[in-house]
């Protein structure tokens, strides 16, 4: 019976919530990186369910080529490369923004869209062959996995061109101010976790297709 | 302007953890991890194109072991993966994303694997 208006004193008191009362000063976008990071990790889902779809129809192909007979694992090489040098480029740029270098960093940017340029160019000059010689994604349920998954990369790589664009722009603007290398970094992210993305898609797709 | 800076970098400095994943790695950083990551790929292209492995599924194993020590060179020198960025957090949606992926591939190719052999005999045989 004393217990209840001792815990009413209580309540009087000091009320009871269910949120953070005292409530922080937070740095502008100190959550940004978390968040993103849990963007691409959503991303790496939507892949997860492209290789998922490739695996199941990789191996039906409705009478039309197959993996071995119209890949061309020179060309993939060079394009792994391709993106392997964006990689390193972007890195470098990282670092000129942390020295707090712009015009370093920029040119790093414009090598590392450039070999973007080329990566893509050589995917669409790729899929450009395929489907002139009628291994287009409509040929068989192998090939309509393969161009959506690899398609699918290829878009985010246009994405991630056209950010790199937008950022350098924005750069040369307003100059290397603490929301531009919080946005740089976040492409940072992205274009490494492209290139992560990469390295599943040769693997499974090109280098185990030629094997199988 | 000047406040407003201060004001920014105090509040960084109470969240230590912020600070710890902005920091980038190094030019020897970089460069190791390239360097790997040029290995990591050469090595099953030059399997796999040269025909180096007699048996098709020791060429595949061989090629997928050589994928995911690149996407840890990856993870670890590009993406500056590491247990204590953002206080774990990074490294928890990780794992959780890696265990979604998992069920997501192997429930998949397990479930229609036996879809196949079960309900279509003959196109399964005529695959093989």
């Amino acid at each position: 019976m004393s217990a209840i208006p001792m815990k009413d004193g209580l309540n009087e008191t000091e009320k009871v919530s269910f949120y953070d009362i005292d409530e922080h000063e937070h740095p502008d976008g100190g959550s940004t990186m978390l968040g993103f990071w849990m963007y691409l990790m959503s991303d790496c889902l939507i892949f997860a369910v492209l290789f998922a779809a490739y695996a199941v129809l990789g191996n039906s192909y409705a009478g039309g080529p197959s993996p071995k007979e119209i890949f061309e694992l020179p060309l993939v090489a060079v394009n792994t490369a391709m993106l392997l040098f964006s990689s390193i480029t972007y890195g470098f740029a990282m670092l000129s923004m942390e020295e707090g270098r712009q015009r370093v960093m920029q040119m790093w940017l414009v090598f590392t869209g450039l070999f973007g340029l080329a990566f893509l160019s050589i995917e669409m000059y790729e899929f450009a062959t395929l489907i002139h010689e009628g291994a287009g994604p409509t040929r068989s349920a192998f090939l309509s996995s393969f161009f959506t998954l690899v398609g699918t990369h290829g878009l985010h790589v246009t994405m991630g061109l056209i950010w790199l664009v937008t950022l350098m722009v924005q750069v040369q603007k307003h100059g290397l101010i603490a929301a531009n290398k919080r946005r740089l970094m976040c492409l940072s992210m992205f274009w490494h976790f492209l290139d992560v993305i990469w390295i599943g898609v040769f693997t499974f797709v090109y280098l185990m297709g030629t094997l199988r | 302007m000047s406040d407003l800076h201060a004001n920014t970098h105090d509040a960084h400095a109470d969240h230590g953890s912020h600070d710890d994943h902005a920091a980038h790695g190094t030019r020897g950083s970089y460069l190791k991890g390239f360097f790997l990551s040029v290995i990591l790929t050469a090595i099953p292209f030059w399997a796999v194109m040269t025909g180096a492995f007699k048996d098709p599924s020791t060429a595949a194993l061989v090629v997928m072991v050589f994928a995911v020590a690149q996407i840890v060179v990856h993870m670890i020198y590009f993406l500056h993966m590491s247990g204590k960025s953002e206080g774990g957090w990074t490294m928890m949606a990780l794992i959780f994303t890696i265990i979604l992926v998992v069920i997501t591939l192997s429930g998949s190719i397990w479930v229609m694997y036996h879809m196949n052999t079960n309900m279509m005999p003959m196109q399964a045989a005529a695959d093989m």
